[in-house]
């Protein structure tokens, strides 16, 4: 049997899976006319049922987060999508958007529905023009087909719903600067409590959920909260996109069950590519302690992944071979933390600041090694003491690296400089060198 | 948990926990840097304002807490968390945890500032400085290259920014966004290179841009009178009180040497809580301008002023008082102390009620209304933090009375306080109150104030002073208040008429209201100042005393403190007249046609109290000491002395001790006889009020300040632009007979037959050029 | 430029997608920069203006977010991924590759004002890596020589297409108005998705 599951991917591979008809010649929106027959709290319920958790990094029980919005406060609530795919690695909800919009509608609609949201937003990045196109007229088109605006489906029920696009903030992937950003502020962190399920959105009840938490409520709808219960391991249920990306043979998305292997897709993609070995891996993103050769068989699920030192988060599958230098990857994360922070708090504006400059003298074979300790006890001075996760991120693959490959770093002090070919690792390298020059 | 009763109709819950091993109770919602303070326990801070949101931004505050046993897995910002019952706090002192992060954060702090405080003026007295001291490691393990930027930028005329000393701990952004409304200076860009800046066309023109100085925890934001001139650790600092409006703040004054370099906001949470505006702040200059006079001097018979000793000007001017009919105007300026010496001075010596304080346009509506509802009626600041409704007539507060806009500003933004305006148009200040503006043309308030309903026993209404130049208004907003129940306050302009009047400087009152005209009203004042009667007539007004020297009823003036083009455009032509004696500080119109010029101290420069628009005492004592310079009390009392009448007030302190002596009148009120309301009408009625940055004599000398002025523009409406065929910003004429303005206009939301220009500022003077202040009919032209 | 009466029905066509006005200034900023190319005083005076806001908080709105320009940027505008994988699998490369062939600096455009270049962080396409985006479209598989020859063909006037998106590559304003959420009809043209992205529906369509 497949290891495989394609369910938001099923139909990819259609000319017009991103079209409305395409959309629902497979199906499409069957479930929305289930949901909409249900009573919203009954959907809240099969949605807990079928232990749906957050596919956007921190793993949250959605049903559960679904119910934390207070019902009967005659307030307005507001359904806001994540769609701000940002984190070093990640890109499944972009291929998903390009290729399905509609599903993310339909999980919106009935979202919307369960909670008692009038208005929803999806929040995408602006980078991604052409899945903006595609989202914005998949919305017109449910506009057109009655799905959303006024009385849906004839059930009374009124959802308006805007494509909201950001202008390049990897913050605001953090669902409190998202809100800020969408009401027109700089996209910073803001204080919780209180949370956004109480005051998010205009500071009114609001629930923020990842693209691929909310495209998998259709099905959960469609086939009922035990199929999805059934699918996946104890605590992680369901299945869901990983995406494969760096040096293998075939990079792409495989969707499958949660607690499937990293050997096990890289089997499917044809392994590290050829000549090389594996070396090092994000498991859910750059934010997630490195990985190695020595996690291949660890059970990519929330639990599994937590109990070996890292997280699932986006399950952004980044792979790195022998040729790749340690020092330098770490480093261009840590730039890019630095480019991303949004300066508010101290430890991760300044902490950035001075941890790029550490790590370009390593890469330079300038330092000493204590400078490895001081490394460590910035970032012990950073994880947890920031305004927002971003900084904890920062830190990770700094503390991962320097666990595993603290030798890496001590030789570039010996050999005054990197010892590593750039060249050697890209992928249209010519020559088969072995990696170090 | 129990329960404390503060106030009758506030209970607040109170809270046990547990800092450092003691255990502290304080009410529900304190957070946990503030209990701890009641403790004596000092967390470090940068960003925590205790009167601006929490934001959580700079997390030099970290400390460990657990709640009924269960740790918080990290450790929290105690600036942002609100104690719980059961919580146990570990700070830096008895957590390692907490100890290291704080020293942890405070090296990140110092990685991008600049070692410069050897040339910052901040060094001395910088939180930065001192918390890096206390809290910090030492010793920094950075040895990078820092954050620079091009040093320093002018965000106005009078703040200037250093960036590379910036720690963004938002103090300066979030005070001018959450308390004064006005974010013209932001948090720009993001990350190591986030900074506080301004739109590039649009400087930081805020009128409390000052409190950003004062606040910031680093030496990021300095003023450009300031600058570079003085260390903390050499300026002796004396509490005083702010000269400059009736708002009453509290303020320090810093002094090198003898002279004053800088004043700051002082902190009383029922008056100006920590703020103040940049005219408090920034203008004092003032007092050293050098056209001070600091000699008395007498004229001669050559009509020439020439120096003279004080024994000799003392008695020039005890003889040139003995031998007439004798009068005394005021002014807006004097402290208790001081008006209450010309009060008995005129009383005692002058035998005369011609005593008035109001040197500017004046009525006799408005005195009765003062004499009947303000003098001995206290309302305070608090009323606006408890009011259901704020009614303003005839008073903006931002440049009228800036504290009480902050605090109505405060109420509108925390509780969305509603504001009811009777203005011209929508101002700048009502548009951040959210105030719906009932429009008036000046002159027609009356009618308006009839119809403002729906107030209770919890409104409060205040009234400007100009409110009076609109016949029956006063009388209208008496009975708005009186059939309402809503409480009622009058904000005069100047820091010295609500002191004035409730020493009796002016023709209907004696000292602590007491009507003149009562007998035992008289007959208590007799006995406390020790005479056998006082005269009984009503006093003649400011006008009626000019009027009285034009035509002769009147020989001789003691004035202090005048401008007479606040009263009117002729004002001095009756001055010339008579024999004048003056008691001024700088070279003014009065002193050029004076007879005698006594020199006199500036606030600074000696003790006193004003009472601000509240009736709140507001005491200072003296910042600088200079020889010979006295106040005015002290100068009345000899020159009393001289004309063999004493009135017994050797020192501004006993002129207060016999004041508070006195005691208010408890007896009947001369009642009010309502004014009834003259309907204005023609094609354009000038309406115009002062802006607080304008031509005012006492913010002489500050040019930085001066130049962070408003822009003086002429009011006028959409149709009456499209009528003259212009846009805002071109140049418009408003003339009468008397001369004429230019100035910008701008296009608002203004009646058609009305038109605002401002009162004082140095292109749009309206008494000195027009010969009237409001409610009159001009004409408006395109320039 | 002054702002036209048509400029101004856009204006309030966006205010009006949400429930608060202020909500409106990043799409408006989209639209700035489909106006001018970028966001100008005027645009960030008149957004102020329409939004009752002061222009200091527009502006610190602009310059937090990377994709608005305070200066003019190309015609069409490359960026280059740099984020680590990116970076590794050839996207430094491709970088200095490109820096040189212009002879521009980060963040700067050809004197002819046809292509700027910025280094620019992960773009949710690593399955793809090397990336590069030009004017926010895809093109997927870069290697040193295929990013130098897009970028002559921008020069040329005539752009090769992306790999994932329209048939045509859009200006730096055409697509700043998509952005503004104006729509250019062209959301049909291109794959639905590239190889990558179907890898494991075909391994498992191959049951695999």
């Amino acid at each position: 049997m497949s290891k495989l599951m394609p369910v938001l991917s099923a139909h990819w591979d259609e000319k017009d899976s991103f079209t409305f008809a395409g959309y629902k010649r497979n199906g499409g929106y069957k479930a929305l006319e289930k949901a909409l027959a249900m009573e919203p709290d009954a959907v809240i319920q099969s949605v807990k049922d079928s232990g749906l958790r957050g596919r956007g990094g921190a793993g949250f029980p959605t049903g559960m987060k679904w119910s934390f919005i207070p019902q009967g406060d005659n307030k307005e609530h507001y359904f806001v999508v994540n769609a701000d795919e940002s984190e070093p690695g990640t890109c499944k909800d972009t291929p998903l958007l390009m290729a399905n919009p509609h599903v993310l509608i339909e999980g919106i609609i009935i979202g919307s529905y369960a909670i008692r949201a009038n208005y929803a937003f999806i929040y995408i990045r602006g980078e991604v023009a052409h899945v903006i196109r595609r989202m914005q007229q998949a919305i017109e088109d449910a506009y057109k087909a009655g799905l959303l605006g006024k009385n849906i489906l004839g059930t009374g029920f009124d959802l308006e719903l805007v494509l909201h696009v950001g202008a390049g903030a990897y913050i605001c992937g953090e669902e409190t600067a998202l809100l800020d950003s969408l009401e027109g502020f700089r996209g910073q962190p803001r204080l919780r409590p209180p949370f956004p399920a109480i005051a998010g959105l205009y500071a009114r009840p609001t629930i923020v959920n990842n693209v691929e938490t909310v495209a998998s409520v259709p099905s959960i709808i469609e086939h009922g909260p035990e199929w999805f219960a059934a699918i996946g391991t104890e605590k992680s249920k369901g299945y869901t996109l990983y995406s494969l990306s760096g040096h293998v043979n075939n990079a792409g998305q495989f969707e499958a069950p949660l607690g499937i292997t990293l050997r096990e897709i890289l089997e499917l993609a044809g392994g590290i590519r050829d000549g090389h070995k594996l070396k090092f891996w994000t498991p859910g993103g750059s934010s997630t302690p490195l990985f190695t050769d020595a996690h291949l068989d660890t059970p990519l699920d929330y639990e599994g992944v937590s109990n070996a030192g890292s997280m699932l988060g986006t399950k952004a599958l980044q792979i790195f071979d022998e040729t790749t230098c340690i020092v330098r990857a770490v480093l261009r994360w840590t730039e890019f933390y630095k480019h991303e922070s949004c300066g508010k708090c101290t430890p991760c504006r300044e902490g950035t600041w001075w941890l790029v400059q550490i790590l370009k003298d390593l890469e330079h074979g300038k330092g000493t090694p204590e400078d490895l300790d001081k490394l460590l006890d910035l970032c012990d001075n950073i994880m947890g003491r920031s305004f927002c996760a971003l900084a904890d991120g920062a830190a990770s693959p700094i503390i991962s690296s320097i666990q595993y490959f603290k030798d890496e770093y001590l030789q570039h002090l010996t050999t005054g400089g990197c010892p590593f070919d750039d060249e050697a690792s890209t992928k249209f390298v010519t020559s088969n060198v072995g990696g170090v020059k | 948990m129990s329960t404390q009763e503060v106030s009758s109709d506030v209970t607040l819950e109170l809270i046990t926990l547990t800092i450092d091993g003691f255990e502290i109770t304080v009410p529900k919602g304190t957070l946990v840097i503030r209990a701890a303070e009641k403790l004596g326990i000092q967390i470090p801070r940068f960003c925590d304002h205790p009167l601006l949101d929490p934001v959580g931004a700079c997390r030099q505050c970290l400390v460990d807490i657990e709640i009924n046993g269960r740790k918080f897995p990290k450790p929290q910002a105690s600036c942002t968390i609100p104690v719980e019952t059961g919580m146990v706090v570990n700070t830096q002192l008895t957590s390692s945890v907490a100890d290291k992060a704080q020293k942890g954060i405070m090296e990140f702090l110092l990685v991008n500032h600049p070692l410069d405080c050897p040339v910052c003026d901040k060094g001395g007295e910088c939180p930065l400085q001192n918390q890096a001291m206390s809290n910090g490691n030492g010793e920094s393990r950075f040895d990078g290259y820092k954050r620079t930027f091009e040093k320093p930028i002018n965000i106005s005329a009078q703040v200037l920014l250093d960036r590379e000393r910036c720690i963004l701990c938002a103090r300066c952004t979030r005070f001018s966004e959450e308390i004064a409304g006005d974010p013209f200076i932001t948090l720009n860009e993001r990350g190591a290179l986030q900074q506080v800046g301004i739109y590039e066309e649009k400087p930081f023109d805020s009128y409390f841009s000052g409190n950003t100085v004062q606040i910031c925890p680093v030496g990021a934001l300095t003023g450009a009178s300031y600058r570079f001139r003085a260390r903390p650790f050499d300026l002796v600092s004396t509490p005083s009180a702010c000269e400059h409006c009736a708002s009453g703040c509290d303020m320090r004054t810093d002094v090198r040497r003898g002279k004053t370099l800088r004043r700051l906001a002082g902190d009383d949470a029922q008056v100006n809580e920590e703020w103040n505006c940049d005219k408090g702040r920034w203008a004092f200059k003032y007092a050293t301008a050098s056209d001070r006079i600091k000699t008395p001097m007498v004229r001669g018979s050559d009509g020439q002023l020439h120096e003279a000793s004080w024994p000799e000007a003392l008695a020039t001017a005890a003889a040139g008082l003995s031998v007439s009919r004798a009068a005394v105007l005021v002014g807006g300026r004097a402290t208790v102390e001081d008006a209450y010496g010309y009060s008995k001075f005129a009383r005692v010596v002058l035998n005369t009620n011609d005593i008035d304080f109001r040197a500017r346009v004046h009525t006799d509506e408005e005195r009765d209304f003062l004499g009947s509802a303000i003098v001995g009626v206290q309302v305070n600041y608090s009323a606006i933090d408890r009011a259901d409704h704020l009614v303003l007539i005839g008073f903006e507060p931002e440049d009228e009375s800036p504290i009480v806009f902050l605090r109505a500003f405060k109420q509108v933004r925390k509780r969305r306080l509603k504001v009811t305006t009777i203005a011209p148009f929508t101002s700048r200040g009502s548009n951040k109150l959210n105030a719906e503006v009932v429009k008036s043309v000046a002159g027609n308030e009356a009618q308006l104030i009839a119809k403002i309903s729906g107030l209770t026993s919890k409104s409060v209404i205040l009234v400007g002073e100009r409110l009076c130049e609109s016949s029956g208004a006063l009388s209208a907003t008496l009975a708005l208040s009186q059939s309402s129940g809503a409480k009622l306050a009058w904000i005069p302009r100047r820091a010295g008429e609500r002191g004035a009047l409730e020493v009796g400087a002016i023709g209907t009152l004696l000292p602590g209201g007491r009507p003149v005209n009562n007998a035992s009203a008289r007959v208590d004042m007799q006995s406390a100042w020790g005479v056998k009667s006082l005269p009984e007539n009503i006093g003649r007004t400011t006008s009626e005393i000019i009027e009285g020297l034009h035509n002769g009823d009147i020989d001789s003036l003691l004035v202090g403190g005048v401008d007479p083009l606040d009263i009117s455009s002729d004002a001095i032509a009756g001055l010339e007249k008579a024999f004048v004696v003056s008691l001024e500080m700088r070279h003014s119109a009065i002193t050029e046609i004076a007879n005698v010029v006594l020199p006199i101290a500036a606030v600074v420069e000696k003790s006193g109290s004003f009472l601000d628009w509240e009736g709140r005492a507001r005491a200072f004592e003296s910042a600088v000491d200079v020889p010979d310079l006295r106040s005015d009390v002290r100068i009345l009392s000899i020159i009393a002395d001289q004309m063999g009448k004493p009135i017994n007030l050797p020192t501004v302190a006993a002129a207060a001790k016999e004041f508070l002596a006195l005691g208010n009148w408890d007896g009947a009120r001369a009642p009010f006889t309502p004014t009834s309301a003259t309907l204005i009408s023609g094609d354009t009625i000038l309406a115009s009020w002062r802006l607080l940055l304008d031509a005012g004599s006492l913010q002489d000398g500050e040019t930085n300040l001066a130049n962070t002025a408003h822009p003086s523009v002429a009011v006028i409406s959409t149709d009456r632009a499209e009528k003259l065929g212009i846009k805002t910003g071109d140049s418009v004429r408003v003339f009468n007979e008397r001369g004429a303005i230019t100035l910008p206009c701008e296009i608002k939301d203004i009646e058609n037959n009305s038109v605002w220009i401002p009162r004082n500022s140095h292109t749009s003077k309206t008494i000195a050029t027009l010969g009237v202040a409001s409610g009159a009919s001009v004409s408006v032209v395109k320039a | 430029m002054p702002f036209t009466n048509e400029d101004a029905t856009v204006i309030e066509s966006i205010i009006s997608r949400y429930p608060r006005k202020r909500s409106a200034i990043m799409p408006l900023l989209h639209f700035a920069q489909a106006r001018d190319g970028y966001v100008t005083n005027e645009s960030i005076e008149t957004i102020a203006q329409k939004l009752d806001l002061e222009t200091a908080e527009v502006n610190a709105v602009a310059s937090f977010y990377t994709q608005y320009k305070r200066q003019p940027v190309g015609e069409y505008h490359v960026g280059v991924c740099i984020n680590t994988l990116c970076a590794v699998m050839g996207g430094d490369a491709i970088y200095e590759g490109l820096k040189e062939h212009l002879g521009i600096e980060n963040n700067c455009a050809t004197k002819d004002g046809k292509v700027s270049l910025e280094r620019i962080e992960c773009n949710a396409a690593c399955d793809y890596a090397p990336v590069v985006m030009a004017n926010w479209e895809f093109y997927d598989n870069q290697t040193v020589q295929s990013a130098k020859d897009l970028v002559d063909s921008m020069r040329n006037g005539n752009p090769l297409a992306p790999t994932r998106g329209p048939n045509k590559l859009p200006t730096w304003r055409e697509n700043s108005a998509v952005l503004a959420g104006i729509s250019d009809g062209r959301f049909s043209e291109g794959v639905s998705a590239g190889e990558p992205s179907l890898l494991g529906l075909k391994l498992s369509k191959e049951g695999k």
